[in-house]
């Protein structure tokens, strides 16, 4: 059996006096699709940049691919889809094939040019979130969610195993986010990719998803997403802070 | 002009010097632009001052220093700068842009002390100030190759690690990417190039040479590849014209070049502005 791509073990986070997490421990198996969900001030953000080796946790450990992180090399087999508008200098000078292209640069390696490929690999992945029309336009002129897109071809075209995506419908409208969550989950499917995400978009995404983590500094519910639909409201109030309420959409989703 | 040049030392040094800074102060402007460090590259060149003009101060009165090209210190100086502003920008993270005007009145500060020391260098000091055609030397075009060859090596091994960093600098962290070192030795190299273009375009107008042609470039360009190259042809426009300009009425050619590229950005936004009118008339 393959290992776990994500084995946390007993990690605790503190920012300066104030605890973030609190002794979590999870796995995230290959081929799950899982949303972490949570309140504002979760920890589910700083709980993504553990995983990505971004902060180093205060207390436990992490395996990658059944590797100690500390010693794990190949971040390539690890995308990274941020929140489009913490990280992104939106008015940068750039086409949308120089942003994709930019996704191979850890795979090319230090001092080497990137993959003679480059062309098919960006095309292949553009391909992938149905954005190929769009190779020569400047990554500015895009809407939120066409950006978003492109970010997401940055982070396939390395052919990673694994995504990671943290709040990735933040400034996509409403109409369509659906076709976004669409994309992820075919993309879960039909290429076998391990995702993770962070979202709060808890009735949009539930049928597309294979497992749900429930954060608030600790995990509160880590399960198939069949077991977290039939969690009642009073369960879902406790650790989320409020009042949570199940919203029955005439689609059957919640 | 081909024939002074040919026969004045002094203006194939002028020349020679303008021509490589003119490539590699746009080159690194346009990654110092995108990465919203203009005002990084303004106190670095206020920190170079200090360089100077504790140099000059020494050639005074210390024997040893008498001899120095005033430019070792100043590059010393600018490189010890970048890295203070480094320091100070990860002890103050939620205020990071504290450090430029810390090292900035810093560099002032130590500047107008060794100024004030030192007695009868106003020539010397109006050229570091402003450039001059006249006093770049043989030793000074040697400096300025060299560092050119250091900021190209450094661009062209690390260019693609530049650009993902410039772009998104949590996605090349966390994609694994030496994000840290790439900044570091981009720090060190913005240094280098600050103080090397201060003899043609002087201290307190070079930092304009590393951003208006990228300020132009970016109006007009459609990738990020054309753009470093637009920034260049605007760079060696305005150092070739104004070095000429300087020349010919004998004034200071860090006005004359900065000027020089301001008339271009604004062609380029008139440019730009008939373009943009054009299309929508067409569209209507």
């Amino acid at each position: 059996m393959d290992a776990p791509l994500i084995e946390i073990k007993d990690i605790s986070f503190d920012y300066e006096e104030t605890k973030a997490l609190d002794n979590i421990s999870m796995k995230v198996e290959k081929g799950d699709f899982l949303a972490i969900l949570g309140p504002n001030g979760s920890g589910k953000s700083t709980l993504l940049k553990i995983m990505l080796g971004l902060i180093k946790p205060t207390k436990g450990s992490i395996k990658l691919f059944g590797m100690d992180s500390k010693n794990f090399k190949n971040r390539e087999w690890i995308g990274y889809v941020s929140q489009k508008s913490n990280s992104f200098n939106s008015g940068f000078p750039a086409t949308v094939e120089e942003v994709v292209a930019g996704g191979l640069a850890k795979k090319a390696g230090l001092f080497h040019r990137l993959p003679k490929t480059v062309d098919e690999d960006v095309n292949e992945a553009l391909t992938a979130v149905g954005m190929e029309k769009f190779l020569k336009r400047s990554i500015s002129e895009l809407s939120g969610g066409q950006q978003q897109r492109v970010f997401i071809a940055r982070a396939l075209v390395s052919k990673p195993k694994m995504l990671i995506l943290d709040e990735p419908t933040v400034g996509i409208d409403h109409q369509n986010v659906q076709a976004f969550y669409d994309m992820l989950a075919s993309l879960n499917r039909e290429k076998d990719i391990t995702l993770v995400m962070v979202t709060h978009d808890v009735d949009t995404v539930t049928d597309r998803i294979s497992h749900v983590a429930c954060l608030n500094q600790t995990i509160h519910f880590h399960g198939f997403k069949e077991q977290f639909q039939t969690l009642s409201d009073e369960e879902r109030a406790s650790w989320y802070g409020h009042s949570v309420r199940k919203i029955h959409h005439a689609g059957g989703g919640h | 002009m081909i024939d002074a040049i040919l026969t004045y030392e002094f203006l194939q040094n002028a020349f020679g010097a303008g021509l490589i800074i003119g490539v590699i102060a746009p080159l690194l402007g346009v990654f110092i632009v995108v990465r919203r460090l203009s005002l990084i590259a303004d106190a670095l060149s206020h920190v170079t001052l200090a360089g100077i003009a504790g140099s000059l101060y020494l050639s005074q009165s210390v024997a040893a220093f008498a001899t120095l090209n005033p430019l070792f210190l100043g590059i010393a100086a600018s490189v010890g700068g970048s890295v203070l502003i480094e320091r100070l920008r990860s002890l103050y993270k939620h205020y990071e842009e504290l450090a430029i005007p810390i090292i900035l009145s810093a560099g002032i500060g130590f500047g107008a002390i060794f100024i004030s020391l030192a007695q009868g260098f106003s020539n010397d000091l109006f050229g570091y100030l402003f450039g001059s055609v006249s006093a770049v030397s043989r030793e000074d075009l040697w400096i300025v190759v060299a560092i050119a060859i250091v900021v190209m090596a450094f661009i062209v091994l690390f260019f693609k690690e530049l650009f993902v960093l410039s772009f998104d600098d949590e996605y090349a962290r966390a994609s694994g990417l030496p994000a840290k070192w790439v900044h570091f030795m981009f720090m060190i190299v913005t240094a280098l190039v600050i103080a090397g273009s201060m003899r043609i375009v002087g201290i307190l107008l070079v930092s304009s040479l590393m951003t208006i042609p990228v300020a132009a470039a970016m109006r007009v360009s459609k990738s990020f590849k054309q753009t470093i190259l637009l920034s260049i042809v605007f760079g060696e426009a305005s150092v070739i014209v104004g070095l000429i300009a300087a020349f010919h009425f004998n004034l200071a050619p860090g006005g004359t070049i900065v000027v020089t590229s301001i008339l271009l950005l604004l062609l380029v936004l008139l440019y730009k502005k008939i373009a943009v009118s054009v299309k929508r008339g067409a569209i209507a």
